[in-house]
């Protein structure tokens, strides 16, 4: 065995909506794509190549990531929390109820993304202003919505509306 | 009883009404119901094409060309197939033995060139498709595709359309010429016009930009082969089908019932996802040659670079006769349309723009002497606002230079020159109807939402802080359901008019309402609507209304022109829709009237019963005992009564042919009305361009469901506001796109949205099913309302004529360092 080569696959272990899972990975796969074609978990999505959009956003530890940023082998050892685990129990958010309320989504595309970067908005700050949910979604694009009831749902989850 | 909806139709030259359609008792219409897409949307369930797996898949990864314009001189894939995991490739040399280029729609010279699904022998864009990989992995595909070589012979290279005029460089030797279509459309007397005129304002040229609706979801799809059939099925985001497979099926040399289009969710589409074929055809190639599926996920990279740009179009020599009073009598113009590399959809967009030809005023003589070119640029496709945007612009900027040149008021110059409401309906020059609206008063609202009379105030205020604070109107009307037999006023030989859209609707054994639509929505949110609709015919509460989830041909509830396109979900989409629950509920109450012996003038549906109007309580059905005895315990029926409870219906509006002589004729049916109004600020320092205030009016008719009404009204605005600030495809001139993914190409982020307001109005359409207009495209408004703002900002720092619709800081600033050379532009003669 040439030690010197670098490795193709390693073997990782990732907590994944409270699910423990080992799986071996090819070194140079995108951590997205292991959640979208290795686990099946589609509702992440991938808008663009550049880490631009957002539509791939999880949360990595309790962080809100951009999953085609990082590389799978990076996420070894982490908790991984993906748009499927928000409502595991099948009762919708409070925050997925006011999207749909609001009217903050027509594609559905970014909508994973946004629901992951304002979940963890409103764990660090339970009532956001509606400056600070724009800048906490800046990271994000939607091409359907101008932004308008997407800021609005999420500062009525703030406000318990 | 009657079985047939009616229907009011236009009729030739005059809109005869026969019989008008009752628009229903606003029951679910008209209310803001949330909608019921979203429950698998927010909890990631979506299924994206790219969701779909099958076993023993291959990924595609396209080869494609580093030059806009060069010979191939050869193709080696051999290296590519030497890697493991490897399954095959496909390159432009196979594409020309097995499939015949795309049919062209223009007439000579455009009519001659070859369009085939990759590269052969020539490249006319970067990022054009010269070759195909498919491997085990998405990855392994690109490192193979990596390993594809391919000899270039660079040739000259036209990244202008005015350069293409010259012929100098030709991209299509099979055309002879860069000229796709070429036409003089004549309406009225326009040199009588202008010789009468008190005043002719001149303007030299005017620019629209090259930019697109980018939806985030790119193109892709995952194309099984059945050898046993010889049929096809894509998995797939096309939004146009039933034209994707006029165009795919005889390239492919099949019949068309051998492709089989599947949409679930799509991550959006404005237009920029009707032109797929070319590599929907290399899938189709690949998944027979290689004996297994294949699936292809466009990079955003491709899809900046090499898929589907919005029309860019330069106006030039216009001149427009206004009399003393402000009243404008006409205008020429002549337009370059730059259609990039191929014409695919086009030369439509040639047409599509006579839509709206006056915009919303009462000019009577327009003459447009209209040119479309290949450029080596990405070809084109329709764009939210498709070929109207553009003329509307124009008109728009027409109305904004001619007030400054004369010193009239942009408010007063509109309202003198609107089309009024008491012309509705209203034939324009070109014999199209504009069906209702009162645009004044649309006007009216978007002033009192923006505060208009505080406008000089603000503006002292904004000068107190160094800033130039600027206020402009944009007008536009969103036309809706096309009428495709405007073709032929491009190409008389064209076997295209009219329009159609299918739906089914079935009451099932247990009661569930099923509906199915041929349209292909992408985030429109036709599921609730439809089950709006389907819910005040039938009498049940619209959670009892089981609409299925996107297109499937062989559903059979599809139509040749089946699409979400050209804003017409509202009359055809929802056309056969009311047609076919119209049908379901007649056999329904013949059913009950039989079961409940009573005539069936007595039988009424409500709450989820078919029942005896003011009958006892026990006199009421069920659906679900409807359903059970059509469907499972028939026994009992008469032999000569048969309702089935399950229909097609195919919304087809009347439109009567039109005139290919005076190019004349009802080119579409229903007319939106949007206001725009916009308050902006510039930093004269930087060119920066603040929007500090802004309101979007839109009047569609009865609004089936408000808040998705205004959803729309907030994503045009968004993409407007986008386009007139930041979006812009640039080609360097060796034809290398610069902005070719999200960092240079600029969309709208929450923190750039000024705060929106929206407002409202009901005119009903005199010709829709249910009185309601197509919307949603009417986003324009916001380019031409930025534009005016930002010539209104300039006034007090020279004068500036915005020339363009894309106005970034740099191009601001340049004109406020040099206002004159955009002066230059425009003269007036005067009496």
């Amino acid at each position: 065995m040439d030690v010197t080569a670098p490795a193709r696959s390693r073997t990782i272990a990732v907590d994944v909506n409270g699910e423990a899972i080992e799986y071996e990975v090819p070194a140079r796969r995108l951590l997205v794509h292991f959640i979208r074609d290795d686990l099946g978990l589609t509702g992440t999505h991938v808008g663009c190549d550049t880490g631009n959009c957002g539509a791939c956003t999880v949360h990595v530890d309790g962080a809100a990531v951009k999953s085609c940023m990082l590389l799978a082998v990076q996420a070894d050892g982490t908790r991984i929390a993906t748009v499927e685990g928000l409502s595991s129990e099948g009762e919708l958010t409070a925050l997925q109820r006011s999207f749909n309320e609001h009217h903050a989504l027509q594609c559905g595309y970014c909508t994973p993304g946004m629901l992951m970067s304002a979940t963890a908005l409103l764990e660090q700050n339970p009532h956001p202003s509606e400056d600070e949910v724009r800048i906490a979604l800046q990271g994000n694009i939607c091409r359907c919505t101008g932004y308008v009831n997407i800021v609005e749902a999420v500062v009525a989850v703030g406000e318990g509306a | 009883m009657t079985n047939v909806p009616s229907d009011t139709v236009s009729q030739g030259s005059t809109a005869v009404e026969i019989e008008k359609s009752p628009v229903l008792e606003k029951g679910y219409i008209g209310q803001s119901i949330p909608r019921r897409e979203d429950k698998r949307l927010v909890q990631g369930l979506g299924t994206f094409f790219d969701d779909v797996r099958r076993h023993g898949m291959g990924y595609v990864h396209f080869v494609r060309s580093p030059y806009a314009h060069a010979k191939i001189i050869s193709i080696d894939v051999s290296r590519a197939l030497e890697l493991d995991g490897v399954y095959g490739t496909i390159t432009g040399d196979e594409v020309a033995i097995h499939t015949d280029p795309f049919f062209e729609m223009s007439v000579e010279p455009g009519a001659n060139i070859k369009d085939y699904a990759l590269a052969v022998g020539r490249v006319r864009h970067s990022g054009e498709p010269v070759a195909a990989v498919c491997a085990a992995t998405r990855e392994l595909a690109r490192d193979a595709a990596d390993l594809v070589e391919v000899e270039y012979d660079p040739l000259p290279v036209l990244v202008d359309a005015g350069e293409s005029l010259k012929d100098e460089t030709v991209l299509h030797d099979d055309a002879g010429s860069n000229t796709v279509w070429s036409g003089v459309f004549d309406w009225g007397d326009v040199d009588q016009a202008l010789a009468e005129a008190d005043h002719v304002v001149k303007i030299e040229r005017l620019h629209f930009h090259r930019f697109s609706s980018t939806p985030l979801e790119c193109a892709g799809a995952l194309v099984e082969y059945d050898k046993g059939t010889a049929e096809w099925t894509l998995h797939c985001n096309h939004q146009m089908p039933g034209v994707g497979a006029i165009w795919m099926a005889p390239a492919l040399r099949t019949g068309i019932d051998k492709l089989r289009f599947v949409t679930q969710d799509i991550g959006g589409g404005f237009g920029n996802k009707i032109c797929l074929h070319p590599q929907y055809v290399v899938l189709c190639l690949l998944a027979r040659k290689l004996g297994r599926p294949v699936q292809w996920t466009e990079w955003r990279t491709d899809q900046h670079t090499a898929n589907a740009h919005g029309n860019e179009r330069t106006f030039m020599d216009i001149e427009v006769g206004v009399m003393a009073d402000g009243t404008m009598t006409g205008f020429k113009v002549k337009a370059l349309d730059d259609c990039g590399a191929f014409p695919r959809y086009e030369p439509l967009g040639c047409i599509i723009w006579a839509q709206v030809t006056p915009g919303m005023y009462g000019w009577r003589n327009i003459r447009v002497d209209f040119t479309q070119v290949c450029t080596n640029k990405s070809p084109v496709s329709p764009n939210r606002g498709y070929s109207r945007m553009q003329h509307l612009w124009l008109t728009e900027r027409i109305i904004d230079i001619v007030a400054t040149e004369l010193d009239l008021d942009p408010v007063e110059i509109r309202k003198k020159n609107y089309v009024k409401t008491e012309q509705m309906p209203y034939e324009t020059p070109n014999g199209c109807f504009y069906d209702s609206g009162d645009y004044a008063a649309a006007l009216d609202i978007a002033l009192e939402l923006i505060d208009h009379g505080s406008i000089e105030d603000r503006r002292k205020d904004a000068a107190a802080r160094g800033k130039l604070l600027g206020f402009g109107i944009g007008s536009t009307l969103d036309s809706g359901t096309n009428n495709f037999g405007q073709s032929t006023l491009l190409n008389p030989d064209l076997q295209f008019s009219g329009n159609n859209e299918a739906a089914s609707v079935k009451l099932d054994i247990f009661g569930e309402v099923v509906v199915t639509l041929g349209t292909v929505p992408q985030g429109q949110g036709h599921e609730t609507t439809a089950a709006q609709v389907v819910a005040d015919i039938l009498g049940c509460p619209p959670e009892q209304v089981n609409v299925r989830r996107g297109h499937d041909t062989w559903f059979n509830s599809h139509a040749g022109f089946s699409g979400t396109y050209a804003s017409q979900f509202a009359f055809t989409g929802l056309g056969a829709v009311k047609g076919a629950a119209e049908l379901v509920r007649d056999d329904m109450v013949q059913l009950a009237a039989a079961v409940l012996q009573a005539p069936v003038e007595a039988i009424e549906l409500a709450d989820g019963f078919a029942r005896i109007k003011d009958g006892p309580e026990e006199a009421a059905l069920p659906f679900m005992a409807l359903g059970a005895i059509v469907n499972a315990n028939n026994a009992f029926l008469p032999p000569d009564f048969n309702p089935t409870l399950n229909h097609r219906y195919v919304c087809r509006p009347y439109f009567g042919m039109v005139d290919t002589e005076k190019k004349t004729g009802q080119l579409t049916l229903t007319y939106a009305t949007q206001i725009h109004a916009a308050v902006v600020e510039i930093d004269p320092e930087t060119g920066v361009v603040d929007v500090v205030d802004y309101a979007a009016v839109d009047d569609c008719g009865i609004r089936i469901n408000p808040q998705i009404v205004e959803g729309q009204v907030h994503g045009a605005t968004t993409h407007a506001l986008g386009a007139a600030l930041s979006e812009e495809f640039v080609y360097d001139e060796e034809g290398t796109l610069l902005t070719s993914n999200f960092y240079d190409y600029h969309v709208p982020h929450a923190l750039d949205m000024p705060p929106l307001k929206t407002g409202s109005m009901e005119s009903p359409s005199p010709v829709a099913p249910l009185g309601a207009k197509g919307m949603g495209e009417g986003g324009g408004g916001g380019i031409h309302c930025v534009c005016a703002a930002i010539q209104d900002a300039l006034g007090a720092a020279g004068k500036a004529i915005v020339y363009t619709s894309c106005n970034p800081p740099h191009r601001v600033w340049s004109m406020l360092q040099d206002p004159e050379s955009t002066r230059a532009n425009v003269s007036v003669v005067s009496k």
